[in-house]
């Protein structure tokens, strides 16, 4: 494989497009409420129509829109028309409406069909660079991806830069790790680079487990080979030949897809011995978790890799230096992954140019909860909580924002009063919250925020491993005197109690989780603390 | 490597060539509570009685698995160490059914030992009170899972010391126990060789010799530090 | 003892809730330091003495035993009403200890069935008459989670000279206040 026949596959692709395309969403979210059959509806119809010559049907990745789902796009570029003139995105689609959109479609005229507004702040006031290729190509053909200036990237940076220049310009980027935490990937790249190590390794973390978050399924889903290409340009930059990908068992589509991904690029000599002709050969497997939200951690996630108990270790030694079977390890989150491509293709000043002055780019988020619009939306950091909430996600139909939490289970409840607040990785923290891999849940005065942070509660207690005793033993107290405040059996002495708990497991427990258990009860206790305190009883209730 | 000199509790000492914070205080004589440490043993650093502070570190530090470091300065026994010790034994004391009084390992019993130490004259936390069961399938030996504190040293004791592996970890969280072979009765373990290195490895009464009735089980740690100290030096290869 | 010191007689008292009577033992083995007791205090309430009602004003009270049941509840409620030093005595009072064994295997119905129909010699039956045998709490508690404790004294049973040693040191506070 050579730059001119990844060239050519992609005039191929071009050249069998048709003038009218429609695009069937068949990512999770889609396929749950129904895509999977409109899908197939939408195949039979053309080819009974006899429209084919002028039309063809694709099946793409995620739309964003999820709540209205199935979504299907039909784009006319017939006549020489501009993609954006001609779009339209029809919402709820069922498999009966396939005929009247096919033919629609063949007659270019708009389908009396639901129609999602593609001038709504929801898609225009997104800004894709990870969801680029996000219900544009598709999943499962590589040709799509190389269409979209797939493995250009890989190729530039294997023949004609040095893996430190690869380093740096990530560097220089000023990209961060999306996992959670916003550790400078250029800086984490160098110290793997640096390692003196037999062996080394490339790990995505995509165990992603945060209750209603969906971003890195959404993106493996919707297009897999940004992630492998994002991999094993991280391994030429690092000086690694094997790379693992970590996904939770919980996503078959996401799994089966990498998995048509991982075999369609070693054919094509994407990923392999000798990539594109130069001395660099890498390889992918998948590691399937067991379900267990721990594994996310970054050593716990080696320790399930390498075969043994998925737990947690202490840090240091950091993966860098001691990782998978005592090699030198880099592990990045899906998300750092998919903006590795357009970095590299576009440069490290165009990334650094979206964003804040320390926050640069874009974070994706699964937009959830009492709001309009649910669904996946990306933008530039430095964006207000308030434009996220109130123009992209429409507001509160029901009744009043109250606040908005960030980060899942290791995250904190933002108060109303602060949706001004910037999304930026520095602006969360002082606020108690994360930016978290980008769970964002809206909450309204139907939402008791004690019973908020006891579900959260719930969450890591059911979660932790049992290795340290804080989080093993801390978690239950915790989330016991969070039922009793619920209840109503709760005096002042067991709040005090509970606050003496948050701190001993944030400052004793031994991994993340346990360490930020606490943060759901924390944030609300400092923005909502009259919620706990009007419920707290005078005298002892006995159970 | 060479010695390193560093500064516990404003104390100028040195330490061993690759010492960890934890063995730099014992070689001088300072104390800091241990429950999940057996010398003889890895280190886990799950227990977190050890934790220490360290200038410059804004996260607190386990002694058994951090290497002290020259010119280090570390604090083993503030005011705010005290009280994480005492709430980490008090949820331990909460966890499972420590009943002392009617225990074998009762006035041997390390967690009753740190709990003595560190002058916890109360638990404020509602005992959980778990129905955990108690094995004695095997002939000489029995797991009370009431008494275990998960510190895994017997899991590691077999593993690393006598090569069985019987011991494991199953379940998560609170509902974490130790199994033998793929969790079934002791007695019917077949890996396991009878050695007993699990009941001296205990520090609690989780595992007792048979026969044994309130306050006569008596765990001989030292031997596992002997034996393994024994096998470093090759004291036994021909 | 000097006249002054004999004008203030601190009122003491022992109160016996679900336990053994192990403590109390404990307590009666101070043998002749009981006397030296009777010297310097009156001993207002007690199983071992003929008192019906827990009298008001006791400046410190020994309890030992958790709480298992109603008549537990109301009497240490009582107790910590009317007591300004309430001391959690053994090990039943401060962790629940034995008496709490029942605890990890359910409500009260499942060993009064176990206590009162499958091991009864004659009658199987389970007593309901709560005039007579008081109904049991779901869950067998330490002092400390139902009032406020102000000193706990751990063993199984405490020692007769820690039991002195925390009697003198309370007393000694309540003088050092008058």
């Amino acid at each position: 494989m050579d730059k001119s026949e990844l060239q050519a596959i992609a005039g191929k692709e071009r050249g069998a497009r048709k003038p009218v395309c429609v695009s069937c969403c068949t990512a999770a979210g889609c396929l749950s409420a129904g895509g999977g059959d409109v899908m197939d509806s939408l195949r039979e119809e053309l080819s009974a129509s006899g429209a084919s010559q002028k039309v063809e049907v694709r099946a793409v990745g995620c739309m964003k829109l999820c709540s209205r789902g199935p979504l299907v796009r039909v784009e006319d570029t017939s006549d020489g028309r501009p993609v954006a003139d001609g779009a339209r995105l029809y919402e709820k689609i069922k498999p009966s409406q396939a005929p009247v959109l096919i033919r629609a479609a063949g007659e270019g005229e708009a389908a009396e069909l639901p129609m999602v507004d593609l001038s709504h702040p929801f898609f225009t006031r997104q800004r894709p660079i990870v969801l680029e290729n996000c219900g544009v190509v598709e999943p499962e053909r590589i040709e799509s991806y190389i269409e979209a200036d797939g493995y250009l990237a890989l190729h530039k940076v294997l023949r004609d830069m040095t893996p430190e220049e690869v380093v740096k310009t990530i560097t220089q980027s000023g990209l961060r790790g999306r996992g959670g935490a916003g550790f400078p990937t250029g800086i984490k790249w160098s110290l793997v680079a640096k390692a003196i190590s037999e062996k080394k390794y490339i790990v995505c973390n995509a165990d992603e487990g945060d209750p209603g978050a969906f971003m890195d399924r959404s993106v493996l889903e919707s297009d897999p080979h940004r992630v492998l290409e994002g991999m094993a340009i991280a391994a030429y930059a690092v000086g690694a030949s094997e790379g693992y990908i970590y996904i939770r068992g919980e996503y078959p589509l996401a799994i089966n897809r990498l998995q048509t991904a991982i075999r369609t690029a070693r054919r094509l000599g994407l990923l392999g011995s000798r990539i594109f002709e130069a001395p660099f050969d890498f390889n992918v497997d998948l590691r399937i978790g067991a379900g267990a939200f721990v594994c996310g951690e970054e050593t716990a996630l080696m320790a399930s890799i390498e075969g043994r108990r998925g737990n947690p270790s202490p840090r240091p030694p950091y993966p860098a230096e001691h990782g998978l079977w005592g090699h030198s390890t880099l592990i990045n989150n899906v998300e750092t992954f998919a903006n590795i491509a357009p970095i590299l293709r576009r440069g490290a000043e165009w990334f650094a140019s979206v964003g804040t002055e320390k926050s640069k780019g874009t974070k994706v988020f699964a937009l959830a909860g009492k709001i309009a619009n649910t669904g996946l939306i990306e933008v530039p950091m430095g964006i207000t909580l308030r434009e996220i909430v109130e123009e992209i996600g429409g507001g509160d139909p029901d009744g009043q924002v109250k606040a908005v939490q960030t980060g899942g289970p290791s995250g904190g409840c933002i108060p109303a009063r602060h949706l001004d607040t910037p999304v930026d990785y520095e602006s969360l923290a002082e606020l108690g919250s994360i930016m978290g891999s980008g769970g964002m849940i809206v909450m309204d005065d139907s939402n008791n925020m004690v019973d908020v942070a006891r579900f959260f509660m719930q969450f890591c207690m059911d979660e932790s491993c049992g290795k340290c005793l804080p989080c093993r033993a801390g978690t239950v107290q915790m989330h016991g005197l969070l039922e009793k405040i619920r209840d109503r059996r709760a005096t002042a002495d067991d709040l005090a109690l509970l606050e003496e708990l948050c701190d001993v497991v944030k400052y004793t427990s031994l991994c993340g989780l346990g360490q930020t258990a606490p943060n759901p009860v924390l944030s609300t206790l400092r923005f909502f603390r009259h919620e706990y305190e009007e419920l707290l009883q005078k005298e002892v209730t006995l159970a | 490597m060479k010695v390193t000199t560093l500064t516990i509790n404003g104390e100028l000492v040195s330490a061993s060539p690759g010492a960890t914070v934890l063995e730099a205080a014992r070689e001088n004589g300072i104390r800091i509570p241990t429950l999940c440490a057996l010398e003889g043993l890895s280190t886990v650093g799950a227990c977190r009685l050890c934790l220490v502070e360290v200038k410059g570190s804004p996260r607190l530090q386990p002694a058994c698995v951090t290497a002290a470091d020259e010119g280090m300065e570390v604090s083993t026994d503030t005011d705010r160490l005290r009280r994480y010790r005492s709430m980490i034994l008090e949820l331990l004391f909460a966890e499972r059914n420590h009943v002392c009084p009617v225990c074998v390992a009762n006035g041997h019993c390390e967690l009753q030992d740190r709990a003595r130490q560190a002058g916890m004259d109360h638990v404020r936390l509602p005992y959980q009170h778990p129905d955990l069961p108690v094995d004695i399938t095997h002939a000489r030996f029995g797991v009370d899972h009431n008494r275990c504190i998960l510190c895994t040293r017997c899991i590691r004791v077999c593993d690393e010391l006598e090569g069985a592996h019987t011991w494991d970890l199953a379940g998560r969280g609170t509902n974490a126990r130790v199994i033998t072979d793929l969790n079934q009765p002791w007695g019917d373990a077949v890996s396991c060789t009878s050695c007993g290195k699990c009941a001296e490895a205990c520090p609690t009464g989780a595992i007792f010799k048979q026969g044994s009735t309130v306050g006569e089980m008596e765990h001989r740690s030292d031997r596992i530090r002997f034996i393994s100290a024994a096998r470093a030096r090759k004291e036994w290869s021909p | 003892m000097s006249p002054q010191k004999k004008h203030f007689r601190p009122r003491i008292a022992t109160v016996w809730l679900a336990g053994c009577s192990g403590c109390h033992m404990s307590f009666l083995d101070l043998d002749e330091w009981l006397f030296d007791l009777a010297e310097i205090a009156d001993v207002v309430f007690s199983p071992i003495a003929d008192v019906k009602e827990y009298p008001e004003n006791v400046d410190a009270v020994l309890v030992e035993g958790a709480v298992a049941n109603e008549d537990n509840l109301e009497l240490i409620r009582k107790v910590r009403a009317r007591t300004k030093i309430l001391v959690a005595f053994g090990d039943c009072a401060v962790t629940g200890n034995v008496t709490a064994l029942r605890n990890p295997l359910g409500g009260p119905e499942v060993f009064l069935e176990r206590a009162y129909v499958q091991e009864a010699d004659t009658q199987p039956g389970i007593p309901r008459d709560h005039s007579v045998v008081p109904e049991l709490l779901p869950r067998v508690l330490p002092l400390h989670q139902v009032v406020k404790v102000d000193a706990y004294l751990r063993g199984c049973p405490p020692s007769p000279a820690a039991i002195r040693d925390l009697l003198l040191s309370a007393l000694g506070g309540e003088k050092e206040k008058e």
